[in-house]
């Protein structure tokens, strides 16, 4: 009977109802578009990692997992590497940030990272062949609307020459040799890729590695990828503790003022029930029902809009961001909305538990 | 049924005390429709509120079938309006977003009860000629019949008492007489006990017997 009682009041003010609804969804929509967007960023960088085809990974001593580019290391360590027993194959390539604080061209040697990762998938053009002259996933292509033959402007003119499948390392790519020479980073490298003859032999590659190259950042490609997560980049972690916290924020004043105004508009309402003999508990359940279904739709609604961001920034956002649909993350989004939202009932419904029956009666 | 000896009733407002009940005795038997009349702040209505268990009372003693609503608390006095007393008010009261099905059945969630009324409750709503209005909501429902819409939520946990509270107050002289014949028929038929608060003589002439207030106290 409460139920249907929450529910008729729900529809009685389907205005306020719905705007209760679409906020708490916004609130939800923020929540997931974040962490979509933290494990998207992070996933599509793991992705791409292995998309190179490489068993191990060196980095320059001064690095860390998420910086892509920085102090280089000199190319030679590539020769040094390739040495060793049981490695396969080894390929130097220098991450270099362009035009920009997220924009970067990976320079490659072209037949070096062919033979390590398996080739390109050309969608369209082909091969770069001199300086200034560019390969982009399609991704990329697809966010800055490129074609081969277009011009991108990051810092210099950039000439497409070819769009290729996604997943192999990086968005842009430039030959190696005048992308270090145009940057001052003749010989250097921030990142080598090393391929072993049989997997069984990763761990013995990886320890001889780590002996000769004890500064240096040495990772299989399984370790590494699983340390690509969003709870592995502080500032990550506390900008989507940040956004959580505004949201909850945010859903608790939106649900505070509609239960407040839910609770004076329905004074009399409420005095009536307590003349019937309604006790504290039975008008504070009712509003905290009305407060769970107005949380609950709110997170239908705002699931439903994560779908809506997800397009939006697939179609309309800069290549580097991804976001994903992280499904383990809704049923806590429903949780912290519907937390948020009591929380924002306490007052009111505490308010409308202590009304006096007879002061609530004579209310017009 | 009830009785009440030298009851006070003391409001508090700002610095200045109002002397609601200055001293109201009265006894009322059981199946007795007892009609209470009087000018506006005579005190009618915070007597219909003390007997309700809606507001307790400064002083006196007040006993309703055997309990002391003096030492009743404020969960005790909530019990005694689920079960013990009905309520039918001047403004009906019914909660608009609920059809009048709904209304009673809430009353019968309140009181603990199952929400479907008994089969024999359907002889009051027939008495009451609302068999048929019970899916409307009450915007749909004239005056009279939200009032019986009321009476009916009033009596549906079967009260040992029905205070109604200018129960005609709103109706016009034809819906008036309607809600008045039926109160007089539920106390003769099924000898339900009522307290009628009123300022209409002729209202107040359905009663079996009637007292009259001035000034926080029965005159006569």
């Amino acid at each position: 009977m409460v139920n249907r009682l929450v529910f008729e009041n729900l529809k009685h003010r389907p205005l306020r109802t719905l705007l209760g609804v679409v906020s708490i969804g916004v609130e939800v929509t923020m929540m997931l578009t974040l962490v979509g967007l933290s494990h998207g960023v992070t996933d599509d960088m793991a992705v791409r990692n292995r998309g190179t085809g490489a068993d191990i990974v060196v980095r320059p001593p001064s690095s860390n997992l998420f910086s892509l580019g920085g102090v280089g290391m000199s190319e030679k360590i590539v020769a040094m590497v390739r040495q060793e027993p049981h490695v396969a194959l080894a390929t130097g390539t220098l991450v270099q940030p362009v035009g920009g604080v997220f924009n970067s061209i990976s320079g490659i040697h072209l037949d070096e990272f062919n033979a390590l990762s398996g080739g390109f998938r050309y969608i369209s053009g082909g091969p770069f062949k001199g300086p200034h002259e560019l390969l982009v996933d399609q991704v990329e292509a697809r966010a800055d609307h490129l074609h081969v033959g277009s011009i991108l402007k990051l810092g210099k003119d950039w000439r497409v020459t070819g769009i290729v499948e996604s997943g192999k390392l990086s968005r842009m790519f430039a030959d190696i040799k005048p992308l270090q020479e145009e940057y001052s980073q003749t010989d250097k490298v921030n990142f080598v890729w090393v391929k072993v003859d049989d997997p069984a032999n990763i761990p013995v590659v990886l320890a001889e590695l780590k002996e000769k190259f004890d500064d240096f950042k040495i990772y299989t490609m399984e370790e590494m990828t699983s340390l690509l997560t969003p709870d592995n980049v502080p500032v990550l972690k506390g900008f989507t503790d940040v956004v959580i916290g505004i949201s909850v924020v945010v859903g608790f004043l939106v649900v505070f003022l509609s239960m407040y105004t839910a609770v004076l508009e329905r004074t009399r309402e409420i005095g009536v029930l307590k003349a019937l003999g309604a006790s504290p508990g039975y008008v504070l359940g009712i509003l905290i029902r009305e407060t769970i279904l107005l949380a609950i739709a709110g997170s239908v609604a705002g699931i439903l809009m994560s779908y809506g961001s997800q397009f939006l920034i697939a179609n309309f956002a800069p290549s580097f961001l991804t976001m994903e649909i992280v499904k383990y993350w809704w049923p806590i989004a429903t949780g912290i909305a519907i937390v948020g939202s009591l929380v924002g009932t306490l007052y009111p419904g505490f308010k409308a538990a202590r009304q006096d029956a007879i002061e609530a009666l004579s209310y017009d | 049924m009830i009785e009440l000896r030298d009851l006070t009733k003391i409001y508090h407002t700002g610095e200045i005390d109002v002397h609601a009940l200055r001293g109201v005795s009265l006894s009322v038997a059981r199946g007795e429709f007892l009609s209470v009349v009087g000018p506006s702040g005579s005190g009618k209505s915070t007597l219909f509120n003390i007997l309700g268990g809606l507001t307790p009372p400064t002083s006196g003693t007040i006993h309703i079938d055997g309990r002391d609503l003096l030492k009743m608390s404020d969960a005790e006095r909530t019990d005694l309006r689920k079960k013990t007393v009905g309520f039918v008010f001047q403004k009906y009261n019914l909660l608009p977003t609920l059809t009048a099905e709904d209304n009673i059945a809430i009353a019968r969630d309140i009181a603990g009860n199952k929400v479907e009324h008994e089969p024999q409750f359907e002889q009051i709503l027939t008495l009451l000629g609302i068999r048929e209005r019970m899916h409307h909501k009450p915007r749909a429902l004239s005056g009279g019949e939200q009032q019986r819409v009321a009476i009916a939520r009033s009596l549906v946990n079967h009260p040992a008492i029905l205070l109604a509270d200018e129960p005609t107050g709103n109706l016009d002289t034809e819906n008036s007489t309607a809600v008045l014949e039926i109160l007089r028929d539920l106390n003769t038929r099924l000898g339900q006990t009522i307290l009628m608060i009123t300022h209409n003589p002729e209202a107040a002439a359905y009663g079996h017997r009637m007292v009259r207030m001035r000034d926080g106290r029965i005159v006569e």
